[in-house]
């Protein structure tokens, strides 16, 4: 009778494993697509570099199962790995997710595939005032279709901070001290600095760098350190009481703990862009149109925007989010936000400046 | 002749990924985009700044080597002083949790000293991370397990009798140890050390992970220059990887000296 009982509970588990991937088409109204399914078998390997937890794998696995091609899904931690990985002679990356400037910087040394518009019809669900911003790192929008933005801010807890955040100053409070979290990435952190300072965040003056780079320094023992996708955890848990952030990261955090906070301080901030991008290097370029148009549809992107808590700039998917998303002014900032917010440039040979400078601020002794 | 061919797949090996990552070094630290220059090593070396890192690096690697002396040494001593079977059976233990990654045991403290221990004290904001003392405390507990294993080698094969001969003397327990047993054990100790320290300096995920990112050692100066600047800098990376070398080698070649000079004299 037990056997019996075993092998029962064993078919059930093996019925409820092979129903799993029919989970993925489930929906209310019984469609996936909002643009209809315009999917046909491609076959073929895609290799796509992305950021870690920047996309909902079951998108995937629907892509794959649409197209025959196989994913090999590839994640790091930033801009400047991505960079390198890019660049490598044996680069085999298929597509690519980088921010503006790298974006500027690939299209300058000529490492991108122009992209096939036609290729991509849902490129039309995109909102054009994003489209705008974009052309300002991708002339025409050549080169890039935006698939996540965002802004740079501070992400509190009400119940450590009284006062409200309104000034990257209370980054330089020593009431907080051991409380700040400093995230882990050279233009991010020194354009914090310089933003308090009231510089331009793509400064070539040596001078001004010089200033944000002691700031920080000076502000070092205040930090509770330089972290990234640590920060999250810490700051869900209640161990810290600001911390530098996106926008998305910040959204993600105060969906999981309500006592947090996200304000875009006074002196402005950066507003990003992380793109999809083909590199020249590609071989499966058929594929990667078919990868880029795919999830742009509104639905699609509606979905994986909901699963990352990242904004998208998919005007078609925000009309199918609810007020949860589209009303909350972290996830999609104001207009007079936004108008204080600045898109990083490409520094050119400048960068070696912010390079020592950020490789003196991490080596600063703390005690 | 037969045992030449059984040797080969190490050289080839050692060839491969030892002999062949050094050239890379020298040659991407003299070199920027293929062209020989000596702009990149010049600034490099003189900065001082590299060598204050590098300093904190060693003191901190030497205190790691230290504690580690300090813990292991007893723990290999009572180890091997005691039944086979069961010295056998408790060392299993102690190096169970090697099996596990490195970076994952890291992970795992991290947790630790950020959630776990706080918790367990009750307090809510505050947290262990980010300390020198947190990162030292992780440093001997990855290393540890290193000092132990050579010391116990050296210890248990010690010949037994010279202890005994020791005490027909008439050498008390501290004279035998510091007279008979620790210089027996010089070799193991020389070892252990060796095993320690030199990982201890190029240590670069645990101040990442439990330093916060805040306490910056040499390696993270070297992961830096070729990943996670803006342009990823060979030449500063590959000199700064050259300093370190340097300084392993002096120092390897010192224990060395030290570890021959102390098996031929001392005993008579």
């Amino acid at each position: 009778m037990k056997k019996v009982i075993i092998i029962a509970m064993c078919m059930c588990m093996l019925f409820a494993l092979s129903c799993a991937p029919g989970g993925i088409r489930g929906d209310e109204d019984g469609e996936l697509y909002a643009d209809g399914d315009q999917y046909e078998y491609i076959g073929g390997e895609l290799n796509v570099l992305n950021w870690g937890e920047y996309i909902d794998p079951e998108l995937i696995d629907l892509f794959e199962e649409e197209t025959g091609v196989k994913v090999n899904y590839i994640e790091m931690t930033s801009n400047e790995e991505m960079l390198i990985k890019l660049r490598s002679p044996d680069c085999v990356y298929d597509m690519c997710f980088p921010s503006d400037y790298i974006i500027e910087k690939l299209i300058a040394s000529d490492m991108l595939y122009p992209l096939d518009k036609e290729k991509i019809p849902n490129i039309k669900n995109i909102d054009q005032k994003m489209l705008d911003i974009t052309d300002t790192f991708d002339a025409g929008n050549t080169y890039s279709v935006p698939y996540m933005w965002g802004t740079v801010g501070i992400l509190y807890n009400k119940t450590l901070v009284d006062e409200p955040v309104t000034s990257w100053n209370i980054l330089w409070d020593e009431k907080y001290a051991g409380q700040i979290w400093m995230y882990d990435s050279l233009r991010d952190s020194i354009a914090v600095s310089l933003l308090r300072l009231g510089y331009d965040i793509n400064t070539r003056s040596e001078e001004e760098v010089a200033k944000a780079r002691d700031e920080l320094i000076a502000q070092k023992p205040l930090t509770k350190g330089y972290g990234t996708d640590n920060i999250r955890t810490s700051m869900i848990n209640g161990k810290a009481a600001l911390a530098v952030i996106y926008s998305g990261d910040a959204f993600c955090c105060i969906d999981q703990n309500p006592d947090l906070d996200f304000a875009v301080p006074e002196e402005g901030s950066n507003v990003w862009f992380d793109n999809v991008v083909i590199p020249k290097t590609a071989k499966n370029i058929e594929a990667a149109h078919a990868f880029i148009n795919f999830l742009n549809d509104a639905k699609i992107a509606a979905r994986n925007t909901e699963f990352i808590y990242y904004s998208t700039p998919n005007a078609g998917a925000m009309a199918l989010l609810d007020d949860y998303f589209t009303k909350n002014e972290t996830f999609n900032p104001s207009d007079e936000t936004l108008a204080r917010c600045t898109i990083f440039h490409d520094l050119g040979d400048f960068i070696e400046v912010f390079n020592a400078a950020w490789d003196s601020v991490k080596s600063a002794k703390v005690n | 002749m037969k045992r030449r061919i059984f040797a080969y797949p190490y050289i080839v090996w050692m060839i491969l990924f030892i002999v062949a990552p050094m050239f890379f070094i020298l040659y991407y630290a003299f070199t920027v985009n293929g062209s020989f220059t000596l702009t990149k090593f010049w600034a490099t070396i003189s900065d001082p700044q590299n060598y204050e890192v590098l300093w904190t690096s060693v003191v901190i690697a030497f205190k790691t080597t230290l504690i580690c002396l300090l813990l292991g040494y007893p723990i290999a001593y009572i180890l091997s002083n005691m039944r086979k079977s069961v010295a056998a059976f408790i060392s299993v233990l102690f190096f169970v949790p090697m099996w596990m990654n490195f970076v994952l045991r890291t992970y795992a403290w991290q947790a630790i000293l950020e959630y776990a221990l706080p918790a367990l004290f009750g307090w809510t904001d505050k947290t262990l991370t980010g300390t020198e003392a947190a990162v030292l405390t992780v440093l001997v507990y990855n290393f540890l397990p290193f000092m132990v294993m050579p010391l116990y080698n050296t210890l248990s094969k010690l010949d037994k009798s010279l202890i005994e001969a020791s005490r027909d003397l008439g050498a008390g327990s501290f004279h035998t140890f510091t007279r008979v047993v620790l210089p027996l054990s010089i070799p193991g100790i020389v070892s252990g050390i060796t095993m320690v320290f030199i990982p201890a300096i190029t240590a670069f995920s645990v101040p990442v992970l439990i330093g916060n990112g805040n306490y910056d050692l040499y390696g993270n100066k070297i992961d830096r220059a070729f990943k996670i600047l803006a342009e990823s800098d060979y030449s500063t990376g590959s000199t700064l990887a050259l300093i370190l070398l340097v300084c392993v080698l002096i120092s390897t070649v010192i224990m060395n000296r030290f570890d021959k000079e102390q098996a031929g004299g001392q005993l008579w």
